[in-house]
C-alpha cells in the first residue's frame, strides 16, 4: 500500500479526494465573490466622492449611498458628497484628510462587516473558501497551524454574533430612512430609478438579518415548550411559536438572502456613484 | 447486456488495496446490487454490511466516487456510463473487512449523553404534549443511524479530534432531548465541554450528506450553539441571570 494512501483507499494529503465532481466550484465562485465585494466596498471607503445624489437642488433629500449611510459627517471637498444639512454631526473635522477613507464610511462599514462576518452561513463559506478547513466535504483540509480546535479558543468571538445583530437592525432603521428620503428631492415628492433601488435595499437586508440563527433564538427557539406559556397564546398558535416559525422561512433562504442582500447593497452604491458622477441619467418624476 | 467497470476496495484493518470487477448492469440498479453481484459471481468472501435494501436500516454506507452515501440509494446510471464506480469503506471508522467498519465509537458517545428525564405525569397519568412543541423534535427522529454525516465530519474524519467532539449525529440526539418539552435535565454544560459542540464549525457537510434530509445543521447544531451562547457568552443574559437568579 502506498504511504499516500489511507487504509480504505481514502488518500493522504491537502486536498485529495476520490470524488469526481467539480467540487472545487463553490469555494471559488463564493471565494471571488466575496473579495470583489469587500474590494468595492474599500474602493468606495477610500475615494469617499459620489455618494450623494440631488440633482444639485436646494432642499432636503436625495439619493445617499448605503457606505456612507447614516451619515455622521458631511464632507463637502469631495465631488458629490452630500450637503451639512443630510449629515447628523455637521462637516467633517477638518483635521480629516481627503485622501484618507471617508470619515462615515469608515466609522460605518465595521458593522455590517462584522455582522456578515459572524454571521452562520459566512463562516461556512468562509472557513470553506478561505480557511479550506474543509474545501469541500469529503476533501482533505488545508493542514492546521496547531491542534484543531474549530470555534474555540481564537474563534471565540463567533460567539457574540447576536450583538454584530442588534447593531444591523438599527442599520437597517437608517437605510429605510434613506429609502424614504429619496422619494424627496429638493422637498418635492417624486419617484426615480434611484428611489426604486434604495427601497429594494433594506428589505433584502431585512430578509436577510431577520432570518438570522441568532434571532430564530432570540424569537422563540431557546424554548422547549412554545405552549407553556398560556398567555402566549394567540389564535391557535402560540406568539413564539408563529415568530419562530416565520423567521424559519427566512432561515431557510438565509445563504440566498446573505448574496442578494449583499449584492444589491453594492449595486445601489454602484448606482449611486454613476449618477452622482453624471456618468448615467436617473429616470425620474423631477424632471431634472 | 451492458457491462460497467467497479473498483472496490479488498482488505482489512492492516491494509489492502482496490481491486476492479466488471459487473453486469441492468436498469434501475443500484451500486448496493453491483457489489452483491460481485459476491456471488466473481468474490464470494467479499464483505459488506446490509439489511433492508430500503434506505432505512443505515447499515450499508460506505464511499462511492468519493461521497459518503447508502450503497442501497445509489443508482448506478447517477453515473456516466464509461465511469469507473469505486467503492470504499467509510474513512473515518476503523476497517473490519473490505467495506464493513467497526462504528462502536458512535454507540459509545451514544452512552455519554444524559437521556431523558421526563417531568412528573399529570394527574390523569399521562404526558401530554402539543403538536408545535414537538415538530422540531420529530425531524430528528428520523436518523437511521447510518453515521454517514459522522463519516464526512472532518472534526472526526480529518482533525482526528474524536476525543474532543461527539459528532453531528450525536448532536441531533441531544438536540432532540433538549428540546423535548416533557424534559427537565441540563445538558448545556457538557455540551461545551465533553460533547464539544464548539468543535464543529458548520461547515455543514454532514446536512449535505444525511440520506434522511435532516437538517442538522441549521436545526441541531447552531440552536445548540446559541444556548451555549446564552449560558457562557452572552454578557447581558449573564448578568441579567445573576440578577434575577433565574
Ligand atoms: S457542520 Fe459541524 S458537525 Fe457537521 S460536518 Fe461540519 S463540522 Fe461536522
Ligand atoms: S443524521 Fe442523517 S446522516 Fe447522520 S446518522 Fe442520522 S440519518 Fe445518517
Ligand atoms: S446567522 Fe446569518 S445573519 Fe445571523
Ligand atoms: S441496506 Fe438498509 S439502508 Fe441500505
Amino acid at each position: 500500500m502506498a504511504a499516500d494512501v489511507g487504509t480504505g483507499g481514502h488518500p493522504k494529503g491537502m486536498f485529495k479526494t476520490l470524488r469526481t465532481d467539480a467540487w472545487w466550484f463553490e469555494p471559488l465562485w463564493t471565494g471571488l465573490g466575496f473579495l470583489i465585494f469587500t474590494i468595492y466596498a474599500n474602493y468606495e471607503m477610500l475615494k469617499g466622492d459620489n455618494y450623494w445624489y440631488n440633482a444639485g437642488v436646494e432642499g432636503f433629500g436625495g439619493y445617499l449611498s448605503p457606505f456612507f449611510s447614516p451619515l455622521f459627517f458631511a464632507d463637502t471637498r469631495v465631488w458629490a458628497g452630500a450637503p451639512v444639512h443630510e449629515s447628523f454631526f455637521g462637516l467633517a473635522p477638518e483635521w480629516w484628510p481627503t485622501w484618507f477613507p471617508s470619515i462615515s464610511a469608515a466609522l460605518i462599514l465595521p458593522l455590517p462587516l462584522s455582522f456578515r462576518l459572524t454571521c452562520y452561513y459566512y463562516r461556512k463559506f468562509y472557513y470553506r473558501a478561505y480557511f479550506m478547513t474543509p474545501p469541500a466535504c469529503a476533501v482533505n483540509p488545508a493542514p492546521q497551524p496547531g491542534r484543531y480546535e474549530g470555534e474555540r479558543m481564537m474563534l471565540l468571538f463567533q460567539n457574540l454574533h447576536r450583538y454584530a445583530l442588534y447593531t444591523a437592525i438599527v442599520v437597517i432603521g437608517f437605510l429605510s430612512w434613506d429609502a424614504f428620503m429619496s422619494f424627496f428631492r429638493g422637498g418635492q415628492l417624486g419617484v426615480g430609478v434611484g428611489s426604486i433601488i434604495l427601497t429594494i435595499n433594506p428589505i433584502l437586508l431585512g430578509m436577510y438579518t431577520f432570518g438570522c440563527h441568532a434571532w430564530r433564538h432570540l424569537v422563540g427557539g431557546r424554548k422547549d415548550c412554545f405552549s407553556c406559556d398560556a398567555l402566549n397564546r394567540d389564535k391557535g398558535m402560540t406568539k413564539s411559536y408563529g415568530a419562530w416559525r416565520a423567521v424559519t422561512w427566512l432561515n431557510e433562504r438565509h445563504m440566498l438572502l446573505a448574496w442578494v442582500s449583499m449584492i444589491w447593497v453594492g449595486w445601489t452604491a454602484v448606482y449611486v456613484r454613476l449618477v452622482a458622477s453624471g456618468a448615467i441619467t436617473d429616470f425620474n418624476t423631477w424632471g431634472n | 447486456m451492458a457491462e460497467r467497470k467497479f473498483r472496490v476496495w479488498r482488505g482489512n484493518a492492516e491494509g489492502g488495496e482496490f481491486v476492479d470487477y466488471q459487473v453486469e448492469i441492468e436498469p434501475g440498479m443500484v451500486v448496493l446490487d453491483a457489489v452483491h453481484r460481485i459476491q456471488t459471481h466473481q468474490a464470494n468472501d467479499l464483505a459488506v454490511r446490509w439489511n433492508c435494501k430500503a434506505g432505512k436500516c443505515g447499515s450499508c454506507s460506505c464511499e462511492v466516487n468519493g461521497k459518503p452515501k447508502l450503497s442501497c440509494m445509489t443508482r448506478v446510471n447517477d453515473y456516466a456510463p464509461d465511469e469507473t464506480i469505486t467503492i470504499q469503506p467509510l474513512r473515518t471508522f476503523p476497517i473490519l473487512k473490505d467495506l464493513v467498519t467497526d462504528v462502536t465509537w458512535n454507540y459509545e458517545q451514544k452512552a455519554k449523553i444524559k437521556p431523558l428525564q421526563p417531568r412528573p405525569r399529570e394527574a390523569d397519568g399521562t404526558h401530554r404534549m402539543q403538536q408545535e412543541d414537538v415538530d422540531r423534535v420529530q425531524e430528528f427522529r428520523k436518523c437511521i443511524e447510518c453515521f454517514l454525516c459522522q463519516d464526512v465530519c472532518h472534526v472526526l474524519r480529518n482533525q482526528d479530534r474524536k476525543d474532543a467532539f461527539v459528532g453531528p449525529r450525536l448532536m441531533i440526539h441531544i438536540a432532540q432531548l433538549e428540546m423535548n418539552p416533557l424534559d427537565t435535565a441540563d445538558r448545556i454544560p457538557e455540551l461545551k465541554k465533553e460533547y464539544g459542540s464548539g468543535l464543529c464549525n458548520i461547515t455543514r457537510c454532514c446536512t449535505d450528506v444525511c440520506p434522511e434530509h435532516i437538517n442538522i445543521t441549521d436545526n441541531a447544531i447552531i440552536p445548540l450553539k446559541e444556548r451555549v451562547v446564552d449560558r457562557y457568552y452572552d454578557p447581558v443574559m449573564m448578568i441579567w441571570r445573576a440578577l434575577t437568579g433565574k
